[in-house]
């Protein structure tokens, strides 16, 4: 059956924000090197605001991976 | 990639500047809400697939949904600019204009929108009260979700282009067009399943404001001061104390207007009746799941006062310059208060992070725009088309044209959005429009559900009296400003308090005359009022179920926070 197929919305969630944590992170790390921003911008902020988006991501992509629970379904 | 590019090179605006990584992040969110409407697809063959996503989702993706469609890109900004604008006041709409209205829907309303196995809110009324009041319910319905709908989409346009420098016309129609690409692929089902996406890429691209905000005022005690010390007041921080007086507060209201205006009628008329958000918790897959929907969105509708009222608490604590109304703003070349969000945006974050914010107010118009969408697709399909047109079609005849009708309700609302544009006064008309409806609705189906007296011919000429006497204050307002003095009973009454005190009379309206009409007529036969109406429907016990993951007891949960919260902020 199809419905035994789906995977849950969390799997999706997870990498869309591991791959925004990887830019995010990216992003930071250069604002931190070039020291670019304006005083009311904390230049670490990036980086561990990338570093949080990459953790969730991980934890979701591992949790809700295909396969582990069968029909999950939009959960 | 072609949006990416657009985006850097469209980068001339007046308050937001964005990198490469800002483009790509917002780029990437376009891609993914296509590919899930794409994955989705293959997953919806059904009528109940499309409309009701299969009435298959757990308590979490149903609550998340419920609470995302009513989240929109206008909701964020405008609501941070409320609390910039009265303060802490704003978070009334949150918390007594939210909280006992979610969870009465989850303990008390549920049951028999569920059990009746009904469609939507206006499939609910023809059970009860029959088809003219269906009828009447769902044509206004129809038509006022898509004017909102547009009305949001020229405003979200109008944002992005004051603060990004984005061309209004492409903002309009690559959003809206996104929006109806992955709802006509996947319906409901779609819709869900990005909202929930959208709510926790609304929540990440948001939270750092108040997490910085607050570590540059010294926390909630030095946000205070700096808000006294600015304002030359403390009744920006207080949520129920100044309340006593119309004078006494920013916002020109008594508690009365709160508590029954707002904490009742319009409240409980919008999260219970209003079927943009009912539809998400009708796809539940069983009652249990479908009461606690709502009640695991109140738990975080209380705290969406992070993320909205506190940046606008902020920005009145820390921002160098003066906000000021729109037409002000634009007079004098300054920022409005609309502007306060993105500005907070704008202080704190940096590449990459931007590009999150950004999408995140995307993300929160586009989930407003699914959930208007869904529903008048719905609405339409089973309300009108199949109750007024073919009633005996087949399955997939109706999924065709819930499919044709989500493009087409984008397509109107973005005439609309146009109309708009050419006739900016036609936004406070829809507004105005929309609230008409919803207290007069909440009147006759709380008296459908709980009072088996109630007939057809009482429920309709309630409906229809309730919503007459709402467009009648409304005129009477704006042919004679002393009308709202009488409206809301004070002469120091301002502007807010109109909307509470007239959904509140027209709420009575409703309900003397569907009580009064009722009386004249023969009752209903109760065999024809199983499973619509309380004493009548068996209502599965609860007493097997463990106490974790009883409904009730997430609601007292959830009622003593929002007790607390009421308490701690007063």
């Amino acid at each position: 059956m199809a419905a035994e197929n789906k995977l849950p919305v969390w799997y999706f969630i997870g990498w869309l924000l591991l791959i925004y944590g990887i830019l995010i992170l990216g992003a930071g790390s250069g604002v931190l090197a070039a020291q670019a921003v304006s005083e009311t911008v904390d230049s670490r902020i990036g980086i561990w605001w990338g570093a949080l988006l990459i953790a969730i991501g991980l934890t979701y992509v591992y949790c809700f991976r295909p396969g582990r629970s069968g029909d999950k379904g939009l959960r | 990639m072609i949006l990416g590019l657009y985006l850097m090179q469209a980068d001339l605006g007046r308050l937001i500047h964005l990198t490469w990584v800002d483009a790509a992040i917002i780029a990437i969110y376009f891609i993914a809400v296509l590919g899930i409407g794409f994955y989705v697809k293959e997953q919806t063959q059904t009528g109940d697939d499309f409309f009701f996503a299969g009435r298959e989702m757990t308590a979490w993706v149903a609550g998340l949904g419920f609470l995302a469609a009513n989240l929109s890109s206008l909701e964020l900004m405008g609501w941070a600019a409320a609390s910039y604008q009265y303060g802490i006041l704003a978070a009334h709409w949150y918390w007594i204009g939210a909280i006992p209205a979610m969870l009465f829907l989850g303990l008390v309303m549920m049951p028999f929108y569920y059990i009746s196995k009904t469609h939507s809110v206006p499939g609910y009324l023809k059970l009860r009260f029959g088809e003219s009041t269906r009828t009447l319910s769902a044509i206004t319905f129809a038509v006022m979700t898509v004017l909102m709908s547009g009305v949001n989409l020229y405003s979200m346009a109008l944002v992005m282009k004051i603060l990004l420098g984005w061309d209004i016309h492409l903002s309009i129609w690559v959003s809206s067009l996104t929006v109806a690409a992955y709802v006509a692929l996947g319906g409901l089902r779609s819709a869900i399943f990005n909202e929930v996406l959208q709510f926790i890429l609304i929540w990440l691209g948001v939270l750092l404001i108040p997490i910085m905000g607050l570590r540059e005022t010294g926390g909630w005690s030095g946000l205070k001061e700096r808000i006294a010390t600015n304002m030359g007041s403390t009744d920006y921080t207080h949520l129920w104390s100044t309340l006593g007086s119309f004078q006494g507060n920013p916002m020109g209201i008594h508690w009365t207007g709160i508590v029954f205006g707002l904490g009742w009628v319009i409240s409980f008329g919008y999260w219970t009746t209003d079927f943009l958000v009912v539809q998400r918790v009708l796809t539940a897959k069983d009652l249990r799941s479908a009461q606690l929907a709502p009640i695991i969105g109140a738990g975080f509708k209380m705290l969406v006062p992070v993320i909205v009222i506190l940046p606008g608490l902020l920005g009145l604590a820390l921002l160098p310059q003066k906000l000021m109304g729109e037409a002000a703003a634009v007079a004098s070349n300054g920022h409005s208060y609309n502007e306060v969000l993105p500005l907070m945006l704008a202080r704190y974050l940096g590449p990459g992070l931007l590009g999150l914010g950004i999408t995140a107010l995307i993300a929160g118009f586009m989930a407003g725009m699914a959930g208007n969408v869904t529903a008048f697709s719905t609405v339409w399909t089973y309300d009108i088309h199949r109750a007024l047109f073919r009633p005996n079609a087949s399955d997939a005849h109706y999924v065709r044209v819930g499919r044709w009708c989500t493009i087409l309700g984008v397509l109107a609302s973005i005439g609309t959005a146009y109309l708009v544009m050419q006739f900016l006064s036609i936004m406070d008309y829809v507004q105005a429009l929309f609230s008409f409806f919803v207290a007069p609705l909440f009147g006759t189906v709380l008296l459908g559900m709980l009072w088996k007296r109630a007939t057809p011919a009482g429920g309709f000429w309630g409906l229809l009296l309730g919503t007459l006497a709402s467009i009648g204050m409304w005129i009477w307002g704006r042919l004679d400003p002393g009308a709202l003095s009488i409206i809301a009973l004070s002469p120091h009454a301002a502007g807010m308090a109109e909307n509470m005190y007239r959904a509140l009379w027209s709420w009575l309206v409703c309900v003397s005359v569907t009580i009064a009409i009722s009386l004249c007529n023969a009752p209903v036969p109760e065999k024809q009022l199983e499973g619509l109406v309380y004493g009548c429907t068996a209502i599965p016990s609860a007493a097997a179920v463990p106490l974790l993951q009883r409904p009730v007891f997430w609601a007292i949960v959830v009622s003593i926070a929002f007790v607390l919260l009421n308490v701690v902020f007063w």
